[in-house]
């Protein structure tokens, strides 16, 4: 697929195509302004190639209308380097939010936050506020969001970029530990120390093209 | 849940932004009680128009010193033209009758007036009462004549008047009207920013945009009915003192406004202020939420 941007002089993506099997842990790296981030959002449907086609479990995203998007997304989901939690939530409140907001009732969030909570190890901190965890607990947070809807794919963009090197071995062990429940993981990120530990898929990009995709592969 | 949801979020809003929200709810119910007013007004003026172009007459009055032989002849000659529908004649008693009722609550006047010193007339009523000007044209030069009036001509003064009045009301109506669409826009945009965090995780977690919308538009909604039913309490206000004031006088000329009239405003009143505002919320959440 192809998606060039308005107003760039060159395709953000250029003829590119990969296709990533159900349960697989996939890294793209690359410099900033590659790429990789525009794969993310084709992904989440934010942005639509000029070319070729996207395919998101088994359905065609590409031609997918935007009052379908919502529904979508509750299959896949998001982790940023800048966490994006509700400041005035607790931790709890951030989880149960995701869930309530599309539908599901209080009864069911008082059963499954505290849960996924713990099993991001954040037991006993579930009433604690954003500015009273440290970093590598709000992302922890954020992972518990993305996870509490037992999504197919989740997508971590850059999830360690905010985090110091340990924080974000413990973050990676996370993700990797949601990966062998089965839900794809798929990670743009630069951080060469996370790549190069993990031994997973990587696929690198560069100026729009896929250089290398390697199983198993470091950073190079 | 989700609808506790939805409605405490609209409280939270519209105190959020409490004076915002005081703007929007004042200036919809001034655009609001104008156009009731309006609308009261062009309801008036219809009804006040059936009643008196119903009964409205081309009198033509006599000379004092008119003869038998020049009304005979003038009323063969109105009787039979197709312009005129029907023709009376009021002679001298009738017409004393007539003023003493038309006055009857100024008996000096009445006690002035000798049946003598009031003319003789026809009282014509005509196919179409806008063709005034024929038949002026067509008997002003009859013998015995002394002048012509047509009452239409006074009626059109008045109900151009009450026009006047009713189009000033729509208009002020329409500018308020685009003063309160703009302040939902803002105030709407508003709520937005303040809420972006939240609306930003809602789109990522896949909430349906009715759900994202809801608040932002039913906060609009609430404060537009909310200024109807300001809008409507201004218009009984109004009827209240009118009746207790000069304007009391005018009662016999213009038919008075029911109350029932007023509260069956209200319907239009409220619709035109919970759609404007929803639709304006609507479109303003479209270009700056882009959901």
């Amino acid at each position: 697929m192809t998606k060039t941007y308005p107003k760039a002089s060159r395709p953000s993506l250029d003829n590119v195509s990969v296709s990533i099997e159900k349960g697989e842990f996939v890294f793209f790296i690359g410099p900033s302004g590659s790429g990789k981030s525009t794969i993310i959002k084709m992904l989440l449907h934010e942005v639509t190639p000029n070319k070729g086609r996207v395919i998101v479990n088994g359905k065609d995203v590409t031609s997918m209308r935007s009052w379908k998007r919502p529904h979508f997304r509750r299959s896949i989901g998001c982790v940023f380097q800048d966490f994006r939690l509700l400041p005035n939530r607790t931790a709890y409140e951030n989880v149960a939010f995701a869930l309530e907001v599309i539908g599901k009732t209080k009864a069911v969030a008082r059963r499954v936050v505290p849960e996924v909570l713990e099993l991001v190890g954040l037991g006993g901190k579930e009433h604690r506020y954003p500015h009273e965890l440290s970093g590598g607990e709000q992302q922890r947070v954020a992972v518990a969001r993305a996870f509490v809807n037992r999504p197919l794919i989740l997508l971590a963009d850059e999830p360690t970029g905010n985090l110091d090197p340990d924080t974000s071995i413990e973050i990676m062990r996370l993700l990797d530990r949601i990966n062998r429940t089965g839900t794809t993981v798929v990670m743009v990120t630069h951080d060469s120390n996370i790549v190069n530990q993990m031994r997973r898929r990587v696929v690198e990009i560069e100026s729009g093209r896929i250089v290398r995709d390697q199983a198993r592969g470091v950073y190079g | 849940m989700r609808m506790k949801y939805v409605l405490s979020e609209v409280l939270v809003g519209l105190w959020r932004n409490v004076t915002m929200t005081l703007a929007m709810i004042i200036t919809m119910a001034v655009s609001l009680f104008m156009l009731g007013g309006s609308g009261l007004l062009y309801q008036k003026v219809g009804d006040m128009k059936d009643l008196y172009y119903e009964n409205v007459e081309v009198s033509i009055f006599l000379k004092a010193d008119a003869n038998e032989q020049q009304r005979t002849d003038l009323e063969t000659k109105l009787k039979a033209d197709p312009l005129i529908k029907d023709v009376t004649y009021v002679n001298k008693d009738e017409a004393y009758k007539r003023f003493q009722q038309m006055y009857a609550d100024a008996p000096d006047l009445v006690n002035a007036v000798k049946p003598d010193q009031l003319p003789e007339s026809f009282r014509l009523k005509l196919n179409d009462p806008e063709q005034y000007k024929n038949i002026y044209d067509e008997y002003k030069t009859s013998e015995g004549i002394d002048t012509i009036v047509d009452q239409s001509k006074l009626l059109d003064k008045v109900f151009g008047v009450l026009t006047g009045f009713q189009n000033g009301a729509l208009a002020i109506a329409i500018v308020m009207a685009i003063a309160a669409l703009l302040l939902v826009a803002n105030t709407i945009q508003v709520a937005a920013y303040s809420k972006r965090r939240e609306v930003a995780v809602m789109k990522l977690v896949g909430a349906s945009n009715w759900f994202i919308q809801a608040p932002f538009v039913l906060e609009a909604v609430v404060a537009g009915l909310i200024g109807s039913v300001l809008g409507l309490i201004a218009l009984i206000v109004l009827k209240t003192l009118a009746a207790g004031s000069s304007m009391a006088a005018l009662e016999g000329l213009i038919t008075p406004i029911s109350w029932s009239e007023i509260f069956l405003t209200f319907p239009l009143m409220a619709a035109v202020g919970g759609l404007v505002s929803a639709v304006t919320a609507w479109v303003t959440l479209r270009f700056y939420l882009r959901v």
